[in-house]
C-alpha cells in the first residue's frame, strides 16, 4: 500500500509552513510524526493534495516547564521523549502514567503528543490526559497565535478546530493547584492495540482536599469524553470511599460505549467505573503515598506504576 | 537511482515529481530520486535491493519492517523515503561483517530465536536499538522494547532469550 500522489514541502520555518498552508488550494495536511497520518494516507482515507512536513523546523522538539509550573510540549516532542522525561515523574503523574502506554515503543519514537491531539481519534490517549489536566493547544496561523482548550479543540472523531492555515505548535498543561496526583489506566488486548477503555484522572490536593479535578475517557464514545460532573463531585471534598464511588458512578454514566469486538458496552462502562475507583483509591484514603496508576492490560505484571 | 510507483497509467514516468535525497545506509552514502509518496520500506527493498527488511502487515502494527533511523527504531512502512534525506539508516544487512555475525544474530541462532524468520530482521533491529541504549537490560525491559514487534511462531520466549544472550556477549565484562 502507498499513498495517492501529493505535493510535498519540507519548510525550514513555521512562517514558511503557515504560508504554504495559507496559499494551498485543496486539502493540506501537516506531517509531524506521521504514525497516524501515513497509515491513513496508505489506506487512502486521507488524500491530501499538499503535505507540509514540519520535521525540518528547528525548535519544536522541546518540552519544558515554565517558572510558574506550566508545562509546554512542542509539536515535534515525540512520545518517547515524554516517556523518558525527567520532568514528568512526580510532577505530572497522569502524563507519566500515560506516556509508556501510547501505541508501541517503535511508534513512540516518531509519534508526537501534539499530532495525537490533532488527529483527534476517540481512541487517542493523550487527548483524554490533556482534557483531564485542563490543557490547551496553541495554534499559529497568519494572524498570530491563539490558545484552544483541548476539550474544545477535539470536536469529534478525527475532527479538530484548527483553521486550514493553522499549525498546532504546542500543547500546554497549566500549573497544578496543589499536590498533583492521578493516573492513566488503559485496557488493551495487547500492546499497540487501540484502547478498549482508557481513563485519565488528574487531581490536585491541598490539606487533604481536592482543589482541582479532571476525569476524561478514551475509546468509550465518538470522541474524547470529559467527565465534568464526576470532576465536580470531587472538587472541594476529601477523597473518601464515598466521594470516590460517586465520581466513579458519574464517570461511568458519562461514558457512551458501544458493543464491538473489544467488548460489550456494559463491560466497557463497568471498566470505566473500576478504573476511576482504582486510580482515586491509590491517591485517596491512603493519602500521602501519591501513587500513580499505570497499565491495566490483561497480564497483571503489565500494570506499572509511574 | 530513480524510484517511483508504477500505477501511473498513461502518465510518463518523467512527469512524476521526484525529489533528490541524500542519506546513508549501513554507513554507505547514497543519493536517490524518489517520488515524495514513496515509503522508506520501498526505497530500502526496491531501490536499494536490501530485502532483509520485511514488509509484514503494512499497517504499522507488526514491526517486521523496523530499521534504525539515526539510531532509533522506526517502522519503515510508516515513514516517507523523502524524510530520510540527511539521515542515517541501518538495516539488518548492516549487522554482520564479512567474516562475523553480529552477537544478536548469533544469539538468535544459539537460542533458537526464530522459526519462519519473517519477523526476525525487525526483532533484531528493535533489539539493537535497545542494546545500544541499554547494554544490560532486564528480561522485562527486553519484552517491553520488543512489544511493537509481532512474531506468530515462537511465542517470544526464545526471542527474549536471544536478545539477553546477545547483551551478555556484547558487554565488555563478559569478554
Amino acid at each position: 500500500m502507498y499513498p495517492s500522489r501529493f505535493r510535498y514541502e519540507a519548510p525550514r520555518s513555521l512562517a514558511e509552513a503557515i504560508g504554504l498552508l495559507h496559499g494551498g488550494d485543496g486539502e493540506a495536511k501537516v506531517l509531524a510524526g506521521g504514525q497516524s497520518l501515513v497509515p491513513l494516507m496508505k489506506l487512502r482515507f486521507a488524500t491530501p493534495e499538499l503535505l507540509v512536513d514540519i520535521n525540518n523546523i528547528a525548535g519544536l522538539d522541546y518540552h519544558r516547564e515554565d517558572g510558574d509550573g506550566t508545562l509546554r510540549i512542542g509539536a515535534l516532542c515525540r512520545h518517547a521523549d515524554l516517556e523518558r522525561s525527567a520532568l514528568l515523574p512526580g510532577r505530572q503523574p497522569t502524563m507519566a502514567a500515560a506516556a509508556p502506554l501510547i501505541a508501541d515503543p517503535i511508534v513512540r519514537n516518531r509519534g508526537t503528543l501534539v499530532g495525537s491531539l490533532c488527529h483527534a481519534d476517540p481512541q487517542g490517549d493523550w487527548a483524554s490526559v490533556l482534557v483531564a489536566l485542563g490543557g490547551s493547544v496553541v495554534a499559529q496561523g497568519p494572524a498570530g497565535r491563539r490558545s484552544i482548550p483541548v476539550a474544545d479543540f477535539v470536536t469529534g472523531p478525527f475532527e479538530n478546530t484548527l483553521a486550514p492555515d493553522e499549525v498546532a505548535v504546542e500543547a500546554v498543561v497549566p500549573p497544578h493547584r496543589g499536590t498533583p496526583a492521578g493516573g492513566y489506566l488503559k485496557l488493551e488486548r495487547r500492546v499497540g492495540d487501540f484502547a478498549t477503555v482508557g481513563v485519565a484522572v488528574a487531581v490536585d490536593t491541598a490539606d487533604g482536599t481536592v482543589t482541582r479535578a479532571g476525569i476524561a475517557l478514551t475509546g468509550v464514545g465518538g470522541s474524547t469524553i470529559a467527565c465534568t460532573e464526576a470532576a465536580q463531585a470531587l472538587t472541594g471534598h476529601a477523597l473518601t470511599p464515598q466521594t470516590i464511588e460517586l465520581a466513579a458512578d458519574l464517570a461511568a454514566r458519562a461514558a457512551r460505549p458501544r458493543t464491538d469486538h473489544r467488548g460489550s458496552a456494559e463491560y466497557k462502562r463497568h471498566m470505566v467505573r473500576t478504573f476511576v475507583v482504582r486510580i482515586l483509591s491509590r491517591i485517596g484514603p491512603a493519602a500521602g503515598e501519591q501513587a500513580a496508576a499505570g497499565h491495566a492490560g490483561p497480564a497483571p505484571e503489565s500494570e506499572r506504576a509511574a | 537511482m530513480t524510484i517511483v510507483y508504477d500505477d501511473l497509467g498513461d502518465e510518463a514516468t518523467s512527469d512524476v515529481p521526484v525529489r533528490r535525497i541524500r542519506f546513508t545506509v549501513n554507513g554507505a552514502k547514497k543519493v536517490a530520486e524518489v517520488e515524495p509518496r514513496l515509503l522508506l520500506s520501498h526505497l530500502i527493498r526496491r531501490g536499494l535491493g536490501l530485502t532483509g527488511t520485511h514488509m509484514g502487515c503494512d499497517t504499522t502494527n507488526c514491526g517486521a519492517c523496523t530499521v534504525l533511523v539515526d539510531g532509533k527504531a522506526v517502522k519503515s512502512c510508516t515513514m516517507l523515503a523523502v524524510q530520510a534525506d540527511g539521515h542515517a539508516i541501518e538495516t539488518v544487512e548492516g549487522l554482520a561483517t564479512a567474516s562475523e555475525l553480529h552477537p544478536l544474530q548469533e544469539g538468535f541462532k544459539e537460542e533458537h530465536g526464530l522459526q519462519c524468520g519473517f519477523c526476525t530482521p525487525g526483532m533484531m533491529m528493535a533489539a539493537k536499538a535497545l542494546l545500544d541504549a541499554n547494554p544490560d537490560p532486564t528480561e522485562e525491559e527486553v519484552r517491553w522494547a520488543l512489544s511493537g514487534n509481532l512474531c506468530r511462531c515462537t511465542g517470544y520466549q526464545n526471542i527474549v532469550k536471544s536478545v539477553l544472550w546477545a547483551a551478555e556477549k556484547l558487554r565488555p565484562a563478559s569478554g
